[in-house]
């Protein structure tokens, strides 16, 4: 009986094609939105997370100036740091990896006829520890060269690509305005970042070679700090604070000139942030699954009504009202769910297409998928019962009479 | 259901109204349809029904169909006092033991021959292969056979009222309930139809009660029932009318 009540429904849809298509339409929307909002908004938290593993894990950040939430940032008040501060820490702190002090600046990097626009990084081997970047090919910075100043640069892959193309970078040499240095070291690729930055986009220089032969300066302009795993960043935060406050001799009603940031929070602020976006366009696009619902509430609705006088025979000559109310259901649910479908196959092809656009991985998610399609029928069986339960309780006599 | 009905079978009387009234409406717009039938319809007969328009013979037509209860008195069906039954053992009785032909057919649309002759198998749950075969042997019966893939549209009245009493003698019915079945036909049609009817009332013994307004389908009855505003005005063995 049930097998004849589904083909039935497939008879009866299949008959109105287009008024059936139309009505699954908000069904279709409803679940492509969810599939869809869903699978980018989990792409993009995945690649948050994946981004905290490049940026490397336990990451503190010291700069110079106050923090300030909001637009507008750092104030860039306080004092540049020195390489003191940096050995400081190193010293004074316990439960580091690493301790990173850095000056950067933009940049011309020139070899043979090749110009290219970029920035560069004066800084120790301490810094490819922090940062969790790994050397392609080529080698770190020895000791003297770090003391001495001298002309030698690691290149990151954007820079190495523009600069070099295909050929092999390693013992030539370019030019950063007015410095020749020797490339001794390349980059693996880390990609875009989630901010939409090209992360590869950078030359690494000993920091006194900065500081002595392109700066003209002694300024360290921020220190990274990388704590050991299983130590609490706000432990060591609070730590650096501390020394810092000491070191720049800030009284005790004195406001920091500087501040420390955890990159983690950040990290975690982001995801946070994308999972409450994610949460809401999924709520949005439940919102469009129940008036889909209600689209197909509406449309059995019609079709009782249309059907009056066929109901009138089916309960003349012997359908019980449940039959009916069944026809009318598994009409409704073999509807929506066939809706629910499509709109699976459309939010996943779109998912797919946008995850590309977006530059987010595209994580697919069998669970969304059913609970998706489980939902789609759930709208059928509630908003079907309505319409289906009005058909079952019709007259037969006044059906029949029905025009 | 079938062992409740036949336990308590009353050898002549397979129908029985009992100071049946019907009225619509309440108040002042009330409307008495029926104002006391008292009716015996015995296993095998043939009846007509007659009577000017308005006079309550579709009305009568409903209840005895189940399809619509008395508002006082009593109808029993086999002795069952088919008032006290809830709607769906109505239907239960409708789906075991009567067949329905109307005036306006009532087949539907779009749904080949077979397949409206093949529902009321369906909802008594008859398997796929059986219910074919059967329907087969009825629209045969009807001589439509041949015509098994057409829908109502490609048919005409005649044909289309066929298929309507295939319809309702392919559960083999105790009673067939026909409520002026030649209504929309030419005379030449009627009389296929009535010779039909009384084919199944002869070789199957199915009960039939039909409305008509013509004498000359009426003459194929053995009994003639006038009605009369809402009351039975004759009720007379059809050889003293003629
Ligand atoms: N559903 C109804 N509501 C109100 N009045 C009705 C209804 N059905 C029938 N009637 C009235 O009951 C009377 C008998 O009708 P009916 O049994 O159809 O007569 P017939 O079939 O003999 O022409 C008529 O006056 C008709 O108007
Ligand atoms: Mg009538």
């Amino acid at each position: 009986m049930l097998r004849e009540t589904i083909l039935l429904a497939f008879r009866e849809i299949r008959r109105n094609l287009m008024r059936s298509s139309l009505t699954i339409l908000g069904i279709v929307i409803g679940v492509a939105a969810v599939i869809t909002m869903v699978t980018l908004g989990r792409g993009a938290t995945a690649q948050v997370t994946s981004d905290i593993t490049k940026l490397g894990t336990n990451l503190l950040q010291i700069r110079p100036g106050q923090h300030r939430h909001g637009p507008g940032g750092t104030q860039s008040t306080g004092a540049m740091f020195k390489v003191d501060d940096a050995d400081a820490i190193a010293r004074e702190i316990s439960g580091l990896v690493a301790v990173a002090p850095m000056a950067s600046q933009s940049t011309q990097a020139i070899y043979g006829n090749e110009n290219w626009a970029t920035s560069v990084i004066g800084s120790t081997p301490a810094y490819l520890v922090v940062r969790n970047w790994q050397l392609e090919s080529g080698r770190q910075f020895t000791d003297s060269e770090l003391r001495g100043g001298k002309g030698v640069c690691i290149l990151g892959a954007t820079v190495r690509k523009e600069l070099f193309g295909g050929q092999n970078p390693l013992g030539n040499t370019i030019r950063l305005e007015k410095l020749s240095c020797q490339v001794i070291g390349v980059l693996e690729s880390k990609g875009q970042s989630s901010f939409g930055t090209d992360q590869d986009d950078f030359v690494l220089i000993p920091l006194r070679t900065l500081q002595r032969r392109m700066a003209g300066n002694i300024d360290v302009s921020r220190i990274y700090v990388s704590a050991e795993d299983g130590v609490s960043t706000s432990k060591v935060e609070e730590d650096i604070q501390r020394l810092m406050r000491e070191r720049r001799r800030i009284t005790m009603n004195e406001e920091d000139d500087f501040h420390v940031r955890d990159m983690q929070e950040l990290v975690s602020t982001m995801t946070g942030t994308t999972r409450v976006l994610t949460g809401l366009l999924g709520a949005v696009a439940a919102v469009s699954l129940l008036v889909g619902g209600i689209g197909i509430m509406n449309i059995m609705l019609v079709s009782v009504t249309e059907r009056t006088r066929e109901i009138g025979i089916r309960l003349a000559i012997g359908a019980l009202e449940r039959d009916v109310l069944m026809q009318f259901l598994v009409e409704a649910v073999v509807l929506s769910s066939f809706g629910g479908l499509i709109g699976i196959i459309l939010g996943v092809v779109a998912a797919a297409i946008g995850a590309r656009v977006l530059a987010v991985p595209f994580v697919f998610d069998p669970g969304i998928v059913a609970i998706a399609f489980l939902f789609s029928a759930a709208v059928g069986v509630i908003f079907g019962y309505f319409p289906a339960r009005q058909a079952g309780q019709l007259d037969p006599i006044e059906a029949l009479r029905h025009e | 259901m079938k062992t409740t009905f036949s336990t308590q079978i009353s050898e002549h009387s397979l129908i029985e109204l009992q100071g049946v009234t019907k009225v619509y409406g309440t108040g002042s717009a009330a409307m008495k349809a029926l104002r006391g039938i008292d009716l015996h319809i015995s296993q095998g007969e043939f009846v007509a029904v007659m009577g000017p328009s308005g006079s309550g013979k579709s009305t009568c037509m409903n209840i005895l169909g189940c399809l619509d209860t008395p508002s006082n008195g009593a109808y029993l069906f086999e002795g069952v006092d088919v008032g006290k039954l809830s709607r769906d053992q109505r239907a239960l009785l409708r789906r075991h033991y009567l067949g329905f032909v109307f005036q306006g057919f009532n087949l539907l649309n779009r749904t080949s021959a077979i397949e409206n002759v093949e529902l009321p198998l369906v909802y008594r749950g008859v398997p796929a292969h059986e219910r074919r075969e059967s329907a087969l042997r009825a629209l045969e019966a009807v001589g439509l056979k041949g015509w098994e893939t057409h829908t109502p549209g490609e048919l005409s009245g005649g044909q289309q009222q066929r298929v309507a009493i295939a319809r309702a003698i392919v559960t083999d019915p105790k009673v067939l309930l026909a409520d002026e079945p030649t209504g929309n036909l030419d005379s030449a049609r009627s009389r296929e139809v009535m010779e039909m009817l009384d084919a199944f009332n002869h070789e199957y013994g199915i009960t039939i009660v039909l409305v008509t307004h013509d004498a000359d389908m009426a003459a194929y009855a053995k009994r003639i029932i006038r009605f009369l505003d809402g009351i039975i005005d004759t009720d007379e063995e059809n050889g003293k009318m003629l």
